[in-house]
């Protein structure tokens, strides 16, 4: 074999498998070794069940024997974002307060994972509830970033990103509310995809923020997010903000696309604040990659993007407050042992406090104050009207390009600690993503270089439901260079 | 002074439906704790809200039915309070905009007596919106247990205007909803069954006053007697205080219905921050034309509708139609057999009304399984009306036979042999024979007392063994003397 | 809005149903006003006339007909509970 197995892409696993040069158990006990061989230096997973993991891969191998394979992710290990329900399986979002939850059920995304026959591997760390950009807000470890140990994986799917570029598991499911997916997937040298809001169901994935929330996939190379992408894509019936559209076959539309000469977009507002950065040397290179490729590039305006993080933390936080009003210390979390049984609200307050971390505190209390009585128009009503000036934004630039060329991240992976105190500066390095999620829109992030070391990745955003074209784009980009095989020493 | 009293009414009627309100489990009551949940239901993490269409379809059709306004689209909001009973700590339910704006209760206020029609008056609503039902929390000595079964039922509230200035008409208010939902098949509006529940706003001022009194909430109303009675309670309660001198404090009370008084259940603390904010889990509902016209015809005739047309088009007297019209399916049932003759309809109604309800009621049946059918029970008031039976017989020996056996009037008349075995002309010989053995009676009636004809009557009745037709009788015995 | 202290902090946590001790509550409430002044950069825009946006792709009547599809068994649905009896999720008394 030319490369390791567990560096190797779902598609040539995929084929593998299908000649019966590899057993799904095969590959299996070489994710589990890899897994154990770097998870004390990576900290990628919550936890993980080997036994369960081998009698599912088991079950693809009995398929595959009998002729029934359920196509190419027939046996491919998919870790999952602790934040996603599967039925039996811890569920913790990395928080003491689900700390012993075991969901009853499925999420959507993986009723469809399983139905097609992937090997749900492990529960991978996050930011407590999805709420950060650095995984260090789990309420029980740090994951490293695989690159350098010292760094953190970016977040809130920080797990998710290192497992997949340290070759824990062949791909991964992880959520992006405001660039959990991008900012992770940029750190640590990844593809990572946001689809369009409503592409992917939300059915099973804790809520962080309803209007904002989307799952999706993270790779180490293009072709395998679209494989992943198409299959967890799909109108859900249980999910009434899922769209109802139909799913292009992604890799097909790549085949299509191949070649074609795109109008690509650089928002003004965008560059000029992240100036010569050490990290934009890559990403400007990348730019000057599609111009060579005769793709014509145009300077566009996205003139509220100055207000976009205001924007998000109100109504991200406003719509937290309310979703985790249910981890309450009743039904099924977390619930104190001491309280004061004289006061009906103790039982609450007192679980609350003991259960949520910091950033979680912080976030819930910003949400609830926003939304109380006196400051709603002032705060979340003034958030949404400029949610509507930003979505006009990019259906403006859309008008004139096809996608939209940016940085993922300000800066490359930072210190462990180094931002931890200052939530503001933490809020502020996600600039350059939570505007897609603000509009709606897909956003994908692309291994594209290195700055000191670190992976730096390009951003592309793109118009609602054009995740083909992101993906196209993308693969431009890959195809011409050798970022998908180049892996952290560890 | 004289002081009187502004009520308005806050009613949640739980809406019939198979499944829940915003998630796909059953529905339904007197089932073993926690057997209807889901992970929506049980506020799991993840788990998302779905409209129901029939919970839509029933709040709409009790807008169109209750006189309110639907606006082309309404909006879901989640209001936000911590309650053991709420599984996700906010209620999904309707803020800035409920799916009926305004319209209108009409009501009926008792009348003189029993045979009177009532004042009728119209209690204006403010809105009804759509809300999901909570839990049910069962309290012990030492704690509380939660079953979530009745949690995310479909739920809608009416919200009236402080426009009722009594308990008797709050009565009349819940009263006439409850027929309302009841003939539209909204909503069974079974209090015992937590289907219909009432809170109250109460105050009370200085007649002639503009400024409301300071208003005190009244909860725990769990019949529609304990309405009207807490009500009433309030009224004197805080009608005494005014006149003591003291002042109402804001607060909510709860009626006692064992002990028949109201009791302080809190003072308000500070006022609710419910943080209501527009519900991202769900898409706002467009109500077009179409879908209105279509629940439109869904409605049937409303109760106060159909009690005035009986009066006119049947000629039936109001005692009889304020028992057949809160009953649509007696109503319905009556209105089959009186439609085919509609001159004989008094007659129809009172059988109904008196006979079929009295001999139901001690068989414990109901209207659907009853033998008689519309059909049946014409032909026996039309035996009756062509002389052929008297109507002493039909009410006390045919009714009853068909009540038993589902026979038509001629069938059981055969079979008992209650045809009268003699002819007009026998009647005659008896009458004349009456009158000849009864002259005061006649030389009255000569002289002008119509009424003393009757002493006649029962000297041929017995002639005939009771058999004669009276109505013939009379008839005959007047031709005679005249 | 005021230049002094945004928020009541204990006023807002109790809202939010979470115990704070002194120093968290010091800590958050320098931290929250200083993002609560950085949001409030939304006052420069004028956004007289724009429609709010609640969802990125409105569409409406999304809903299920009225079919029962299936529940959770009360096992099922208790089995994280803290504590239960009969079936039921024991919670402190709470008055009504
Ligand atoms: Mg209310
Ligand atoms: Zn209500």
């Amino acid at each position: 074999m030319s490369k390791e197995l567990h560096y190797k892409s779902a598609s040539e696993l995929s084929e593998l498998l299908e000649k019966k040069e590899l057993s799904a158990v095969d590959l299996m006990k070489a994710t589990i070794a890899r897994t154990k061989e770097v998870e004390d230096k990576v900290g990628a997973f919550n936890s993980y069940d080997e036994v369960d993991a081998l009698a599912q891969a088991d079950a693809s191998d009995a398929r595959r024997a009998a002729g029934g394979s359920f196509g190419p992710l027939d046996g491919i290990p998919v870790g999952i974002k602790d934040n996603l329900a599967v039925n039996g399986q811890p569920l913790t979002c990395s928080s003491k307060m689900l700390e012993k939850f075991v969901s009853p059920y499925d999420a959507t995304c993986i009723e469809k994972l399983k139905s097609q026959g992937a090997v749900l591997w492990g529960r991978l760390n996050l930011d407590e509830y999805a709420m950060g950009s650095s995984t260090e807000n789990s309420a029980f470890k740090t994951t490293s970033n695989p690159w350098n140990l010292d760094c953190i994986p970016g977040g809130s799917s920080g797990g998710s990103a290192a497992a997949a570029a340290a070759g824990q598991a062949v791909m991964t499911l992880g959520s992006d509310t405001g660039g959990s997916i991008r900012q992770p997937a940029s750190h640590c040298g990844v593809v990572g995809l946001k689809p369009t809001y409503g592409r992917v169901s939300r059915y099973g994935l804790a809520a962080f923020a309803s209007s904002l929330d989307q799952v999706g996939p993270l790779t180490r190379n293009v072709k395998d997010a679209a494989l992943l992408l198409q299959a967890i894509s799909g109108h859900d019936e249980r999910d009434s903000t899922s769209y109802k559209v139909s799913t292009p076959n992604f890799l097909e539309a790549m085949e299509k696309q191949r070649g074609h000469k795109w109008t690509l977009g650089l928002p003004k507002e965008y560059f000029a604040t992240a100036a010569d950065t050490p990290a934009m040397k890559p990403v400007l290179e990348a730019i000057e990659f599609y111009r060579s490729l005769g793709c014509e590039i145009k300077e566009v305006s996205l003139p509220h993007t100055d207000y976009a993080v205001a924007t998000y933390y109100i109504i991200a936080t406003a719509e937290a407050s309310s979703n985790l009003a249910r981890y309450d210390g009743i039904r099924y979390t977390h619930r104190a042992e001491k309280f004061d049984a004289k006061d009906s609200v103790d039982i609450y307050c007192q679980s609350r406090a003991e259960g949520f971390g910091e950033e979680v505190k912080r976030r819930v209390i910003l949400g609830t104050y926003v939304l109380s009585s006196g400051y709603y128009d002032a705060y979340y009503l003034k958030a949404q009207k400029v949610r509507t000036l930003i979505r006009r934004d990019f259906e403006n630039a859309f008008k004139e390009v096809d996608a939209l060329l940016t940085p993922t991240s300000p800066t490359p992976a930072f210190k462990k600690g180094e931002k931890a105190s200052d939530p503001l500066s933490m809020y502020l390095s996600d600039i350059y993503t939570i505007s897609a999620n603000l509009a709606g829109i897909p956003g994908m992030s692309l291994p594209c270089g290195y700055s000191d070391g670190l992976p730096v990745g390009l951003q592309i955003l793109g118009k609602p439901f054009k995740e083909d074209e992101l993906l196209s784009i993308a693969h431009e980009f890959e195809m011409a260079h050798d970022f998908k095989d180049q892996h952290p020493s560890l | 002074m004289e002081y009187e009293a502004v009520i308005g009414l806050e009613v949640h009627v739980q809406i019939k439906a198979e499944s829940k309100i915003f998630s796909r489990v059953r529905a339904g009551y007197g089932h073993e704790p926690n057997t209807m949940v889901d992970p929506v239901v049980m506020g799991l993490p993840g788990a998302l809200p779905v409209m129901n269409k029939a919970a839509l379809d029933g709040i709409i059709k009790a807008g169109l039915a209750l006189n309110c306004t639907i606006p082309e689209s309404c909006k879901w909001d989640r209001k936000n309070y911590f309650y053991p009973d709420s599984p996700n700590n906010y209620q999904i339910t309707q803020y800035d905009q409920p799916i009926c704006d305004g319209g209108f209760v009409e009501i009926e206020l008792p009348g003189h007596n029993r045979g009177e029609m009532g004042e009728h008056k119209k209690i204006a609503l403010t809105r009804i919106h759509l809300e999901n039902d909570v839990g049910k929390l069962n309290h012990f000595a030492d704690d509380s247990l939660v079953d979530y079964n009745r949690a995310f039922t479909s739920l809608m509230e009416i919200v009236s205007e402080p426009d009722m200035r009594s308990g008797e008409e709050a009565f009349a208010f819940l009263t006439a909803i409850r027929q309302t939902m009841i003939y539209c098949g909204i909503s069974d509006c079974d209090m015992e069954k937590g289907q219909m529940r009432a809170d109250a706003n109460i105050s009370v001022r200085p007649v002639g006053q503009k400024e409301l009194g300071q208003k005190i909430e009244l909860k725990n109303l769990n019949s529609i007697t304990g309405v009207k009675n807490g009500i009433e309670y309030e009224i004197k309660r805080q009608t005494r205080e005014l006149k003591k001198g003291n002042t109402i404090k804001q607060a909510t009370w709860r009626w006692n219905a064992d002990l028949g008084q109201t009791e302080m259940m809190r003072e308000k603390e500070d006022a609710h921050d419910y943080r209501y904010f527009p519900d991202p889990d769900l898409m706002p509902v467009r109500i077009d034309e179409d879908w209105k016209t279509k629940l439109q015809n869904e409605i049937p005739e409303l109760p106060w509708d159909k009690q005035r047309r009986f009066i006119e088009e049947y000629d039936l007297p109001f005692s009889i139609t304020s028992v057949l019209v809160p009953d649509r399916i007696l109503s319905d049932w009556f209105e089959a057999a009186a439609k085919q003759e509609p001159k004989l309809a008094q007659a129809i109604g009172n059988l109904v009304a008196n006979d079929l309800l009295r001999d139901l009621s001690e068989a414990g049946m109901s209207i659907d399984t009853c033998k008689i059918t519309p059909d049946t029970l014409l032909g026996l008031v039309k035996v009756v009306d062509q002389g052929i039976i008297p109507k002493n017989v039909a009410n006390k020996d045919v009714f009853p036979e068909m009540f038993k056996t589902g026979e038509t009037a001629e069938e059981v008349i055969e079979r008992k042999g209650l045809k009268p075995d003699f002819d007009e002309g026998q009647v005659k010989v008896w009458c004349q024979e009456a009158i000849d053995e009864n002259p005061k009676p006649v030389q009255n009636y000569k002289d002008g007392n119509e009424k003393s004809l009757n002493a006649l009557l029962g000297p041929v009745m017995k002639k005939s063994k009771g058999k004669a037709n009276p109505q013939l009788v009379n008839k005959i015995i007047r031709e005679l003397i005249d | 809005m005021t230049e002094e202290k945004h928020i009541d902090i204990d006023y807002t946590a109790k809202l939010a149903r979470i115990n704070l001790t002194d120093a968290e509550k010091e800590k958050l409430s320098e931290q929250l006003d200083s993002i609560i002044g950085y949001v409030e950069k939304l006052e420069e825009l004028d956004t007289e006339g724009v429609e709010p946006t609640a969802h990125p792709h409105p569409v409406y009547n999304v809903w299920q007909e009225d079919e029962v599809k299936g529940e959770l068994s009360t096992e099922e649905a208790l089995k994280n509970a803290p504590a239960q009896r009969d079936n039921m999720i024991v919670v402190p008394k709470v008055v009504d």
